[in-house]
């Protein structure tokens, strides 16, 4: 689904993202993990064609990122770090933007979406004002806009901050559920136990990969009881820094 | 191909933000009525009951002609006799008087003359209090001492109301600054708030997103036009001699060309603020100055003369003053309206090329 190969993305003198190798395949969840400003963010941004890379390349369903950026475009879903959905419109005029810019019927993408709705408990808040919603509702909101047009491929970029860890966790059901159908799912967090849902994830620091793997197997690889000692011991910090 | 269904999707959304975002409003309506107001009655450029001292040696009937005509019009108001026993120069500079008429002692009899002493501290309006005193004076008959009795007919204002003068003015004016906001900060707010993050996603191309912004404002914008225009006509009594659907036609062309400059700040302009400064920066000054709505376009250098040529007010000045003052039709205005057809349309592909479909 995803191939990148040497990507690099340089700000004058300051290199955000250096040398990442990634193969992601169909319906598999993956994750990025690392501090702020490890480069997770810029990543993901190359991925979904926001920011163009300064060497490497990125394919996605065999096509060049940049030469078909236009069928590309049509295939990804994206949730950015801040929430940007237009809070002065009503949630459900937010998804009908959506399905507008995406040019699919509203209609449809909205009953193909309903057990989403329903399990998120979005369905009875979708005529109110979208700045109205609780923090909680407007994620998922913004899930269910990025859903809008069936994607195969979707970003999440940390799409549980600030959200309460029971919230999270039905945040997660959901995602695992999108993956069980096919989706690839492409997610960076902060949370370390988070990392637990993965299908596989990379830790990055300052723009390289430090250690990428099915979660399970770098703990046992490291010798870690859990995903957050094997994050400090990765990035070889002694004691809980974050 | 730019899709329709989603130029129709950004416009709709935006007619969303308008319809429930008060900022816009205000911009759309407060603020030009504001400015109509203050420009209006603060930039009124006649003169209107200016103290004046009058020194009648003669006090017979032709010298009581001669003031009662003075104080007859709305123009002049007497300044009361005991400030009589001040020089000229004391009373000006003391502000009791603005101008003093000296009336000689034979007047009406062997002396034609009469003196009119004027402060000149402020020069255009002791040119135009020569210009009324002097009128005031041939309307009486009284002959003055030129030979030569020249009489000019004025057409189109022929009060010379300065009204007529300043409110097409305003309408050019008010206009082209709100449209250019209006575009600018729809545009730049988006980046600011990480929305547009969200539509660079989509497959949705610069054009698109161009005119999904511009249609649901020039609509706006008309409404404005009209709204100006029909409180300028209320509150200063100017009259529109021509064609209503001429007006709309060539307000069209202007509204979408102050549209699309507000699109190009947008492609600078990262912020709101920035993006605010610039569209006024670009609209408010060159227009008061280069447009021709103060000062004469003739009577500058050369260079600022070539420099009109981009100021789209300049263009719609000679419109809305021919449609409101002389009756013109389409025929004798189509060469201002084609430049600003084909300002708009160069801005747009300007604006539609420089416009980052990714982030920087």
């Amino acid at each position: 689904m995803i191939h990148t190969s040497h990507l690099v993305k340089q700000f004058g003198s300051f290199k955000a993202v250096d040398e990442i190798n990634l193969e992601i395949g169909r319906g598999e969840i993956f994750g990025f993990l690392g501090a702020n400003g490890a480069g997770k963010t810029t990543t993901i941004r190359m991925l979904c064609g926001l920011l163009k890379p300064s060497s490497g390349e990125i394919r996605i369903d065999n096509l060049d990122i940049i030469k078909h950026s236009e069928q590309i475009k049509h295939k990804l879903g994206y949730m950015s770090q801040k929430f940007s959905l237009y809070p002065d419109l009503k949630a459900i005029e937010n998804l009908q933007f959506y399905a507008g810019i995406y040019r699919v019927s509203f209609e449809p993408a909205l009953i193909r979406l309903e057990p989403i709705l329903e399990q998120f408990g979005l369905s009875s808040s979708l005529n109110a004002l979208t700045r109205d919603l609780p923090m909680g509702y407007k994620q998922r909101l913004s899930l269910v806009a990025a859903l809008m047009h069936d994607p195969p491929l979707v970003f999440l970029d940390e799409p549980t901050s600030g959200v309460d860890p029971q919230a999270r966790r039905e945040f997660w059901q959901v995602i695992n559920d999108l993956a069980q159908s096919g989706k690839t799912i492409i997610v960076s967090t902060h949370f370390m136990d988070e990392a637990e849902y993965c299908h596989r994830v990379i830790i990055m620091q300052d723009g390289r990969e430090v250690a990428l793997g099915n979660p399970a197997e770098l703990k046992q690889e490291y010798g870690s009881a859990n995903m957050q000692e094997l994050f400090l011991k990765v990035l070889g910090v002694s004691d809980a820094k974050l | 191909m730019p899709s329709f269904s989603r130029i129709r999707a950004i416009a709709e959304k935006e007619v969303f933000h308008i319809l429930r975002d008060s900022s816009t409003l205000v911009i759309i309506f407060l603020m030009p009525l504001l400015q109509l107001i203050i420009f209006g009655y603060a930039m009124n450029m006649e003169i209107r009951q200016v103290p004046l001292l009058v020194d009648d040696l003669a006090m017979n009937s032709s010298s009581r002609a001669l003031v009662d005509a003075f104080v007859n019009t709305d123009y002049f108001q007497l300044v009361p006799k005991e400030a009589g026993t001040l020089q000229p120069d004391e009373l000006f500079r003391e502000r009791r008087a603005q101008a003093t008429l000296s009336i000689p002692k034979d007047f009406g009899a062997s002396e034609q003359r009469v003196l009119l002493r004027i402060d000149a501290s402020d020069p255009n309006s002791a040119q135009m209090i020569q210009n009324y005193a002097l009128g005031i004076v041939n309307s009486t008959g009284i002959q003055t001492d030129a030979g030569i009795d020249l009489r000019a007919q004025i057409l189109y204002n022929p009060d010379l109301k300065s009204s007529f003068f300043f409110v097409p003015g305003l309408i050019a004016l008010i206009l082209v600054m709100v449209c250019a906001l209006l575009t600018s900060i729809s545009i730049s707010r988006e980046k600011e708030m990480g929305t547009m993050e969200q539509i660079l996603v989509s497959p949705v191309s610069a054009t698109e997103i161009l005119f999904g912004k511009v249609i649901p404002y020039l609509v706006l914008g008309l409404l404005d036009a009209l709204i100006i225009l029909a409180v300028g006509m209320l509150l200063f009594q100017v009259p529109f001699r021509g064609d209503f659907s001429v007006f709309l036609l060539f307000t069209f062309l202007y509204v979408l060309t102050s549209l699309c400059l507000g699109l190009l700040v947008s492609t600078v302009a990262k912020t709101q603020q920035a993006a605010m400064m610039m569209a006024l920066g670009m609209t408010l000054l060159p227009t008061l100055l280069l447009s021709g709505y103060m000062f004469p376009i003739s009577s500058m250098p050369v260079i600022l003369q070539k420099l009109t040529y981009i100021i789209p007010a300049s263009y719609y000045l000679q419109i809305i003053r021919g449609i409101m003052l002389k009756g013109n039709n389409i025929a004798q205005l189509y060469q201002a309206g084609l430049s600003l057809l084909g300002m708009s349309v160069l801005m747009l592909i300007v604006a539609a090329r420089r416009f980052k479909l990714r982030l920087s």
